[in-house]
């Protein structure tokens, strides 16, 4: 019987417990924004090559959060949201984390090189790059102004879908980019105003802990007037059209909104109603992006229905 | 009386088994659609002489007098 036992102690991991490892969430906005990276560029790739481009953009994405994971480990354990995760939880060990990041970003590189181009592989790579070492070993740790460099990692998708189609970066691919880059810290800081967070108990330097509540209230406004001008450049672009600027016109001016009554309100106000704007602002921030690149994408259908 | 192995353990390695070797197949068909597009829609192939774009044309083979 003692061998049973020592079996129920064993925690061997389910294929589960590796798609976990891969941040199948932010897999999901990679896809998306790298899809339509893709289809609003000029030139159209075959079906299998587009599917392979995005397929490996995606896993190049999931590597990177495997190998997140395998550094932040120590964190993860401390903190409550990511208390859970595969690697704190014990159900997978450290090292296959790292193993699985490495490999799966090798293998993404190569073959997005392969099924589209040179340039896509290598701008793929130095996202990996940039998420894992610049955002999480450096500094993720030291500066309160991780969400906002880090935020560039999660801004590149649409440019290497772009880039696997044509071949080299343009303007429209910089404004995608632009796009994401700038709605990353608002987008963050006003989940951080009502998440009672344990990143101080972590020693992650987040603005709301080093520079409190009043600033990061400031940031969420300065940082939304800041991203304006380049989601509306994007519609004067020629993958941007009727669709996309009548849409971002809209949600430019919803978001401008929130973001401003975020900063004019103090914390009283927002605990009594129980973070009621900051909320709003957050989840309206997600369509905000969504609809951006929906509207992209619309535009991009009716060019080539003909209609506009 | 049969041995019965169907601890939750084993479950867990099945399903890790079962995924993973899904997940090969689909890689394997994958490389291989990518490479019926890659030869079927590819443009013709220059034969590396060791100048640049000047490489000599190599018409896709006709087929039938291949010793």
């Amino acid at each position: 019987m003692t061998d049973i036992r020592s079996y129920e102690d064993s925690r061997d991991a389910g294929f589960g417990d590796y798609v976990q490892l891969l941040k199948p969430r932010v897999m999901s906005l990679v896809v998306f924004t790298a899809l339509v990276g893709l289809l609003v560029a000029p030139v159209s790739l075959h079906p299998v090559e587009a599917f392979t481009a995005v397929l490996f953009i995606a896993l190049g994405g999931g590597a990177s959060g495997a190998l997140n994971m395998w550094w932040d480990a120590d964190i993860d354990a401390i903190m409550r949201r990511t208390k859970g995760r595969p690697i704190p939880s014990g159900r997978v060990q450290p090292g296959e984390a790292l193993a699985i990041g490495l490999a799966l970003s090798g293998i993404s590189v190569v073959m997005l090189a392969l099924a589209t181009n040179v340039m896509a592989g290598a701008l793929l790579a130095f996202t990996i790059f940039f998420y894992v070492v610049v955002y999480s070993m450096w500094l993720k740790r030291s500066t309160p102004q991780n969400i906002v460099i880090g935020g560039a990692a999660g801004a590149f998708p649409p440019m290497i879908g772009w880039v696997a189609a044509t071949g080299s970066v343009s303007v429209e691919a910089f404004l995608m980019f632009m796009l994401i880059f700038m709605w990353t810290p608002p987008h963050f800081w006003a989940l951080a105003l009502f998440m009672k967070s344990d990143y101080g108990d972590a020693k992650v330097p987040m603005l709301t802990e080093t520079h409190g509540r009043r600033v990061t209230r400031a940031h969420v406004w300065w940082y939304t007037v800041a991203l304006v001008p380049f989601s509306l450049a994007l519609g004067f672009t020629p993958i941007g059209g009727n669709v996309y600027l009548a849409a971002s016109l809209v949600l430019n001016a919803g978001f401008l909104r929130g973001a401003w009554t975020i900063w004019k309100r103090d914390e009283v106000a927002a605990e009594a109603d129980g973070y009621k704007v900051e909320k709003s602002v957050f989840r309206f921030s997600l369509l905000y992006l969504f609809l951006h690149f929906t509207a992209l994408l619309a535009d991009a259908g009716l060019r080539a229905w003909g209609g506009f | 009386m049969a041995l019965r192995v169907e601890h939750e353990m084993h479950q867990r390695r099945f399903s890790r088994n079962v995924g993973l070797g899904l997940v090969l197949a689909a890689f394997v068909a994958l490389v291989f659609a990518l490479t019926v597009v890659k030869v079927t829609n590819g443009d013709r192939m220059h034969a590396d002489d060791g100048k640049a774009n000047t490489g000599t044309v190599v018409q896709p083979a006709s087929g039938g007098s291949q010793p």
